[in-house]
């Protein structure tokens, strides 16, 4: 027995109007917020560098030739790229499963330890086998590490915001005694360990610049995490838990398990992300050799809306910032930390843009009720 | 007789739907007005625009004959009006009297002085006999309290004009009726009371006059004395509606669902259910009748897994499940449509595909394991959105976006289409238009004709009334009766949600006395 009953098409139709409304400007929003935010944080930038007297335009313009105006500056754009996209990656995975993982910093450090590790001490190991390994082992360091925070999170519900951006001074501090110490090249001049092996390198993709195959990696890793995110029932459960984990929990789904592997995924991005330039860029670890790159990283992925097609391009944006900046200092004088005030604006224009349009989206469900009266009566 | 309020030629559009279609009206001082209507026949728009929390497109709004202009509420408390709405908006870790102050200015500003108005309060609520204390805790109070927080909140501002938004949908038969009191006793002060409902009954009982509202349009303006509930449901929906359910004889085939003397701790330590037993037999419907807050949450989340038990057994086809986990409890057959829709039922910013996907994302017939056939969830969506009558243009389209109803029967497909064993339908219609509630109702008879155990945990005794085989009640974290339906009337009902035992029923003359001219 069949109880559909057969309404009459007009009404479809204005539930598909109104629906589809409803996803062009989503769509609309997902490029015009992170668009906008930049934009206006130029705008923001140029005041302060006109009132220091220099153009605007002089200052961008060195900038964006520092970053992209010849060969040495895209690749070394790139490198940058490279760890903000892994770094970016892991940060969106955690984000969106309702994470907030704010120890990208130290997961990085971590991945870019342990892989060093294995790079300098293992050895007899062909570069098919070992660089991988090296690189595998930078995951495990960074999952690890950000995992700790998961597993405290799930089991003894501890706040991760500040397990784990503690776990970044623990990290740092680690690392730099091991520096000092049970690692350290006596050799070297520098506070340094030994170099990395040449079956642990990543080999240059082009030749003549330092460019290295991390950002091949990077891309790739960026495939890998949208497949896993739309496309797998892991993806789907961490989103499902990121956006309503009251649901999830009705729905059967094992809220801890989520959260764990969430932060286990995203430390281990972060940890890929110090690996590629360890094993890429700088051979061997040196105290403070990855500073920053953790906190810029939450610009990027909130700037790239969380999504890897977004996080590659904001990713290669913050990279160009970053490099250009010493152009930028050299012929205006003007600081290169300058970027920072343009990154801390994009995130608090990305942040308050999202608040708003959760905030709309928020209030009109919760209208829901007085909503229905608006529609056509079923 | 001057006219407390009064609408000229309101017209308000949302994206395309036009939810007050030139809706003119006059409401004299001192009269309780019912706006009767189905969802989205723009009653709540209509109040919404009075109380300034919409503007309108075009009209003129009066108030005691005068035109106004209101665009916020702070201008339509200035001008009197004060509304309840149907969703509280309380802050529960404040006081009643921190709450009732909000947005107020207070005499000795910067300072803090709560005495002044704590006392206002305590008069207040003395004179209309609300019970309400200032010093209580917003968070421990009950629903009904929490609305008699409410009114006094509208009448510390001196409302003349009083709006109600649907608000019995959370009272227990008895406190509605002292709403009605208080109501009434605000009525001979003077001052104007609008009621938006749907329930036809409530209508009948108290007010004056009733306007019925239909697709943003006045039907009609009538005297209470002079209709039905027939001719106001012929006006409301414009064809004829039957409350009876065509519903076959139960045929009862072995226990599926077993409570076995469970007692459960809400999230605050107290008891909400006590030595809780029954029994629920496959092909059969057991109506748990019971206002909001008498332990209906903690039953359904036991049920679930999603709550332990501090003693007693629950046994699905006579196996404990007191070890498994949610998951594992839903795989041995057991569905369930929350009773928290919005919050537990749906994920809003998910796709219809990804909704109807929260109970089968493991299924090898959509995932491998790992990648998730999308294909095939698709077509899966397609077919339950035929099946159930899901109005919405594609599968693809988010759920945030339909109407309550289509999101009720994405639940109902999601979690019907497992064929369950055992259906727990917790306030299954609740918020949903007559069409959305009778497609419902259908079928969930459907599901127990098909064999299913249906335990529906309901505070709307029509439902309960048509629906059920078997009726019992829950009341302060007990059962206080199983009664056959067919062996009870509604006023029975009524007093086991109060706090009588089924068997104290006996004394049954006494109880007609009492409630006779006062049908619910």
């Amino acid at each position: 027995m069949t109880i559909t009953k057969k309404y009459p098409r007009n009404l479809l139709r204005k539930d598909a109007i109104l629906a589809a409304i409803g996803a062009y400007r989503d769509r609309f929003f997902s490029w015009l917020i992170p668009v906008g935010a930049f934009l206006l944080s130029l705008a923001i930038l140029s005041i302060v560098i006109a009132v220091a007297k220099v153009s605007p335009l002089v200052a961008y313009g060195a900038l964006m030739r520092g970053a992209f105006g010849n060969q040495h500056a895209i690749a070394t754009t790139l490198i940058h790229a490279t760890v903000l996209i892994f770094a970016g990656l892991g940060i969106a995975v955690a984000f969106r499963s309702g994470v907030w993982n704010v120890g990208a910093e130290g997961q990085i450090l971590i991945g870019g330890l342990t892989s060093a590790v294995v790079g300098i001490y293992v050895k007899g190991l062909p570069i098919y086998v070992h660089l991988p390994l090296c690189l595998a082992s930078g995951f495990v360091g960074g999952s690890l590490w950000g995992g700790l925070a998961g597993f405290l999170l799930a089991k003894y519900r501890v706040n991760e915001i500040i397990t784990t951006l503690m776990m970044n001074y623990i990290a740092m501090y680690f690392v730099g005694w091991l520096i000092r110490g049970p690692i350290r090249d006596p050799g070297g001049s520098d506070v340094q360990t030994f170099m990395i092996l040449p079956s642990a390198t990543l080999p240059i993709i082009y030749p003549g610049t330092n460019l290295h195959a991390g950002i091949i990696v990077a891309l790739l890793t960026a495939v890998l995490i949208y497949v896993l995110m739309f496309r797998t029932s892991i993806g789907y459960q961490l989103r499902a838990v990121g956006i309503n984990v009251h649901a999830s929990r009705y729905s059967g789904m094992r809220i801890h398990l989520v959260q764990v592997s969430a932060m286990l995924i995203s430390g281990g991005l972060a940890g890929l992300g110090g690996a590629a330039e360890i094993l890429g860029a700088q051979y061997r670890l040196r105290d403070y050799f990855l500073s920053n790159y953790g906190f810029d990283a939450i610009a990027v992925a909130m700037l790239g809306q969380l999504h890897p097609i977004g996080l590659v391009l904001s990713g290669i944006l913050f990279g160009g910032l970053k490099t250009g900046a010493a152009t930028m200092q050299r012929m205006t004088n003007l600081p290169s930390s300058l970027i920072y005030l343009l990154q801390g604006t994009v995130v608090i224009f990305v942040v308050s843009a999202t608040i708003l349009q959760t905030m709309s989206a928020r209030s009109l469900s919760r209208r829901e009720e007085r909503r229905n009266e608006r529609r056509a009566p079923e | 007789m001057t006219n407390a309020v009064g609408f000229e030629n309101i017209i308000k559009r949302f994206l395309g739907v036009v939810a007050n279609d030139d809706i003119s009206l006059a409401i004299p001082r001192n009269e309780i007005h019912s706006l009767l209507g189905e969802n989205g026949s723009g009653k709540t728009t209509l109040m919404n625009i009075l109380y300034g929390l919409y503007r309108l497109d075009s009209g003129r709004i009066y108030v005691d004959e005068q035109p106004v202009q209101i665009n916020s509420p702070q201008e339509a408390i200035a001008h009197g009006i004060g509304m309840v709405h149907q969703h509280f908006m309380l802050v529960p870790v404040y006081t009643v009297a921190e709450n009732i102050i909000l947005g107020q200015r207070l005499k000795r500003e910067p300072l803090l002085d709560l005495s002044s108005a704590e006392q206002s309060i305590s008069d207040i609520s003395r004179s209309y006999g609300l019970g309400v204390d200032p010093r209580a805790e917003v968070s421990q109070l009950s629903v009904g309290e929490q609305q008699r927080v409410e009114i006094v909140k509208a009448l510390y501002r001196n409302a003349k004009i009083l709006i109600l938004d649907e608000p019995t949908s959370v009272l227990t038969p008895s406190e509605a009726d002292e709403l009605f009191v208080v109501l009434r006793r605000l009525k001979e002060e003077g001052r104007t009371i609008i009621f938006i409902t749907h329930k036809l009954k409530e209508v009948m009982n108290i007010a004056d006059r009733v306007t019925v509202l239909r697709g943003g349009r006045v039907v009609d303006t009538v005297s209470a004395k002079d209709v039905n509930e027939a001719s106001l449901v012929r006006m409301m929906v414009g064809r004829e509606v039957f409350f009876q359910v065509d519903k076959s004889i139960a045929r009862p085939r072995g226990v599926a669902l077993e409570l076995d003397n469970v007692s459960v701790s809400n999230d605050k330590g107290k008891l909400a259910l006590k030595n809780v037993s029954f029994v629920v037999e496959k092909g059969e419907i057991i109506g748990m009748a019971g206002v909001d807050g008498n332990g209906q949450v903690e039953l359904e989340e036991t049920i679930l897994g999603l709550r332990t038990v501090d003693s007693g057994d629950v046994r699905i086809c006579n196996q404990s499940t007191l070890k498994l986990r949610p998951d594992e409890i839903i795989k041995r057959g057991v569905a369930s449509i929350p009773s928290d829709r919005e919050r537990t039922g749906i994920i809003g910013a998910f796709t219809i595909s990804e909704n109807l996907l929260l109970k089968g994302w493991n299924d090898p017939r959509f995932s491998n394991h790992t990648f998730l056939d999308l294909k095939k969830i698709r077509e899966y969506s397609e077919n339950l959105m035929q099946d159930y009558d899901i109005r919405a243009p594609r599968s693809s389209t988010v759920v945030g976006h339909l109407s309550g109803g289509n999101k009720q029967k994405a639940v109902l497909a999601r979690e019907l289409a497992s064929k369950p064993i055992v259906l727990v339908a917790c306030q299954p219609t609740r918020g949903l238009d007559v069409g959305a509630t009778e497609y419902i109702r259908q079928r969930i008879l459907l599901e127990r004709d098909r064999g299913a155990a249906v335990l529906l945990i309901s505070a709307d005794l029509d439902e309960i009334l048509a629906l059920s085989d078997r009726i019992m009640v829950l009341f302060n974290g007990e059962i206080m009766g199983s009664v056959d339906s067919d062996h009870i009337n509604m006023e029975e009902i009524a007093l086991m949600m109060t706090g009588w035992r089924a068997k104290d029923l006996e004394n049954h003359e006494s109880v007609n006395v009492a409630f006779r001219g006062n049908s619910l």
